[in-house]
C-alpha cells in the first residue's frame, strides 16, 4: 500500500453513466492483484475529503496500467469522469484483500457481476479461463448499463440479464443461474447486497467469494467505517481491510 | 525551531496529534510513516466490553466534510490492552486513551483500567460522542453529569485527564467550567456535530443511523469560535480539533487558545497529513513573524493577562 500519482491514459464512457479509466504508474501496478481496490483522491482544495474507493478492473502489469470502471453516482464521480488524458490522480493502493485464484485448475467457475459489481470480476475472469472452464452471468439494470459483454465473452461463456428485459434474458442473475445446468465447482460474485444475498442463498452448496462495496473512509482500516458481520468472527469485519473479497458462507448480509 | 509544547504534566514534542478515531490504533498508519515524529497519537475510544457499533452505512461525504456514526466500535478496553497496546510500547510518543462508556461505572472501569498502562500517558474522557444510544453525549451536555463523571474518573487516574467536550450545547462554557472544577487536566474540543444527510433517490437518510457526526473543514469556524469562547474562562490546556487540514489552521487554533491540535478527518484525504503538518508548521510559524509556539500563544487576541 502506497500513495502515488497516477496518470490518466483514458477516461471514457462505456455505458449509461459509467465510465472506463486507465491509470498509470511506476508502482501500483505492479503491486495490484485481482480483486483488490484503490482509493482515489477527488477534487481541488477541501470540498472532497474522501477518497473514492474503486476495485480493479483490469491490470496489465507488463505496461504498469491498470483499469478502473465507475458509474456516476455524485459529485465526486461526476469530478471524476471529467478527468483527461495526461491529468494525475492522487491514489492510495494497492488496497484489500484480493482474490486467491492459483489454486484453481480444471475447475467449473461461476462468476455472478451486477451493475457496477462487474468490474472487479473482469480480471478475475480472465485469470481464471487460462486453466477452467469459466461461466459468467452478468446483471444490468437495462440494456443502456450493460457493459465488456464481449470482453467477457472472450474468456468464459457469457449472460447477460436485464431487470427491465431490454437486453438478454429478461429478469434476475438469479433466474439465469437457475437455467444452467453445469456442475460447478466455485463461484466470485460482486454487485449490490440485495443480489449477494440472493445469490448466496441460492448457492449454498458451491463454495463461493463475495466481493463487498460500501462506503468507506480511510480505506486502510482504521476508522472502522466499512464493516460486514462475519459468522466465524462475533461481530464485524472490515471491508477494505480483511476484505474486500470474503467467504461467501461466512458472510451476513 | 523548537515546536515542544507542555500541556501540563503532559510534554509533546510538537503540537500535532492525530485525533481519536481516525488513527485506529496506529498500526495502520506506520505503514505511511514513523510514528515517532507525532507529538502524541489519540487511539480510539475504548468501552468496558468490546462493541460492535452501528449498522453500515457509516460515513457519508458533505461539503468540506463527512458525517460519521461508527457507533464507538473497539474491542473493549481488555482488548485494547492486550492487543493493541503492545504494537504502540514500540513508539516514544505519548499515547492517549479514549475513555467512553455506557454508564458513570463503566467510564471509571475503562478509565482505571487504562492509567495502569504505562505507555498511556494521558486520558481523554469522551462525553461527546453522538453516535451511541447510550451514554456518550449525555455526559457531556449536562453539566452535572459532565462534573460526576470527570471527579469519578479523576479519582481512579493517576495520568491527566482531559475532558473532549461536545459543539452540541447551547452553552459550552457551562460544561467547561464544569469540568474544570471536577479537576479536569485538560480540555480536548471540539467533538463532532450532529448533522445529516438525505439520499434524493431513496428520500432515506444516507447513514444508517440516520444522524452522525459532522467533522473536516466545514465545522472549523465553529471549533474557533468555541475555543475562544472557552479560552476566555479557563487556564486549563486545550487541544484543539475540528477541520484542521494545514499549518495555517493549526496557528488560528493556536490563536484561538488551544494548545496543541489534533488533525481527525484530513487523515482520509492526506494519510501523511500529520507528519505534512508538523514538516511545514516552521516555516508557516516564520511566515506570519512567529519564532516559536509561545510567542503565537501569548499573541492572543483576547485576554492577554491569562498567562499559559
Amino acid at each position: 500500500m502506497i500513495q502515488e500519482q497516477m496518470t490518466v491514459v483514458k477516461n471514457s464512457s462505456i455505458a449509461l453513466d459509467t465510465f472506463e479509466m486507465v491509470l498509470t504508474s511506476n508502482t501500483i501496478p505492479q503491486r495490484a492483484n485481482s480483486g483488490q481496490f484503490i482509493h482515489v483522491e477527488i477534487g481541488e482544495g477541501n470540498e472532497h475529503m474522501l477518497r473514492r474507493p474503486i476495485s480493479i478492473a483490469d491490470l496489465d502489469q507488463e505496461n504498469g496500467l491498470i483499469t478502473i470502471i465507475y458509474k456516476v453516482m455524485g459529485e465526486g464521480t461526476k469530478w471524476l469522469s471529467k478527468r483527461e488524458e495526461s491529468n494525475v490522480l492522487n491514489v492510495l493502493g494497492p488496497l484489500g484483500n484480493g482474490f486467491d485464484l492459483d489454486h484453481h485448475v480444471g475447475d467449473n467457475i461461476l462468476i455472478v457481476g451486477g451493475g457496477v459489481g462487474v468490474p472487479p470480476l473482469y480480471h478475475v475472469t480472465k485469470r481464471l479461463s487460462q486453466h477452467n472452464n469459466v461461466t459468467a452471468v452478468l446483471g444490468f439494470q437495462s440494456k443502456e448499463a450493460v457493459f465488456y459483454e464481449k470482453q467477457f465473452s472472450q474468456y468464459a461463456k457469457t449472460y447477460i440479464a436485464t431487470d427491465d428485459g431490454s437486453y438478454g434474458h429478461s429478469g434476475l442473475v438469479t433466474d439465469v443461474i437457475n437455467q444452467l445446468n453445469e456442475p460447478f465447482t466455485t463461484f466470485y460474485a460482486c454487485g449490490p447486497n440485495g443480489m449477494l444475498k440472493a445469490v448466496q442463498n441460492q448457492l449454498t452448496y458451491l463454495e463461493g467469494y463475495l466481493s463487498l462495496e460500501e462506503r468507506m473512509g480511510c480505506g486502510i482500516g482504521a476508522c472502522f467505517a466499512c464493516v460486514c458481520e462475519y459468522r466465524s468472527q462475533k461481530g464485524y469485519v472490515k471491508i477494505c481491510q480483511d476484505g474486500p473479497v470474503l467467504k461467501a458462507s461466512e458472510v451476513l448480509l | 525551531m523548537n515546536l515542544a509544547v507542555s500541556l501540563g504534566e503532559l510534554e509533546l514534542k510538537n503540537p500535532i496529534m492525530p485525533a481519536s478515531g481516525c488513527f485506529g490504533f496506529g498500526k495502520e498508519f506506520s505503514q505511511f510513516y514513523d510514528l515517532n515524529t507525532l507529538g502524541a497519537i489519540a487511539i480510539k475510544a475504548a468501552t468496558g466490553e468490546a462493541r460492535y457499533g452501528n449498522p453500515t452505512p457509516r460515513v457519508a461525504e458533505t461539503s468540506s466534510g463527512m458525517l460519521n456514526a461508527i457507533g464507538l466500535q473497539n474491542p473493549g478496553v481488555d482488548g485494547i490492552i492486550e492487543n493493541e497496546l503492545p504494537f504502540l510500547e514500540n513508539y516514544e510518543t505519548p499515547i492517549i486513551a479514549n475513555i467512553a462508556g455506557s454508564t458513570l461505572e463503566e467510564y471509571v472501569h475503562v478509565a482505571e483500567k487504562m492509567a495502569n498502562e504505562p505507555v498511556i500517558k494521558a486520558l481523554e474522557l469522551n462525553i461527546s460522542c453522538p453516535n451511541v444510544k447510550e451514554g456518550g453525549v449525555q455526559f457531556g451536555t449536562d453539566p452535572q453529569l459532565a462534573y460526576e463523571v470527570t471527579s469519578a474518573v479523576k479519582s481512579v487516574s493517576s495520568k491527566p485527564v482531559f475532558v473532549k467536550l461536545s459543539p452540541n450545547v447551547t452553552n459550552v462554557i457551562q460544561i467547561a467550567e464544569a469540568v474544570e472544577n471536577a479537576g479536569a487536566d485538560g480540555l480536548a474540543m471540539i467533538n463532532t456535530l450532529t448533522g445529516m444527510r438525505l439520499d434524493l433517490h431513496s428520500r432515506q437518510p444516507v447513514i444508517a443511523n440516520q444522524t452522525g457526526g459532522l467533522s473536516g473543514p466545514a465545522i472549523k469556524p465553529i471549533a474557533i469560535r468555541m475555543i475562544h469562547e472557552v479560552r476566555k474562562q479557563t487556564n486549563l490546556p486545550i487541544i484543539g480539533m475540528g477541520g484542521i487540514s494545514t499549518a495555517e489552521d493549526i496557528i488560528e487554533f493556536l490563536l484561538a487558545g488551544a494548545d496543541a491540535v489534533a488533525v481527525g478527518t484530513a487523515n482520509f484525504k492526506d494519510p501523511f497529513i500529520c507528519q505534512k503538518l508538523i514538516n511545514e508548521l516552521p516555516n508557516t510559524l516564520e511566515d506570519y513573524q512567529f519564532n516559536s509556539i509561545q510567542e503565537v500563544r501569548e499573541s492572543r487576541c483576547h485576554n492577554p493577562s491569562i498567562s499559559l
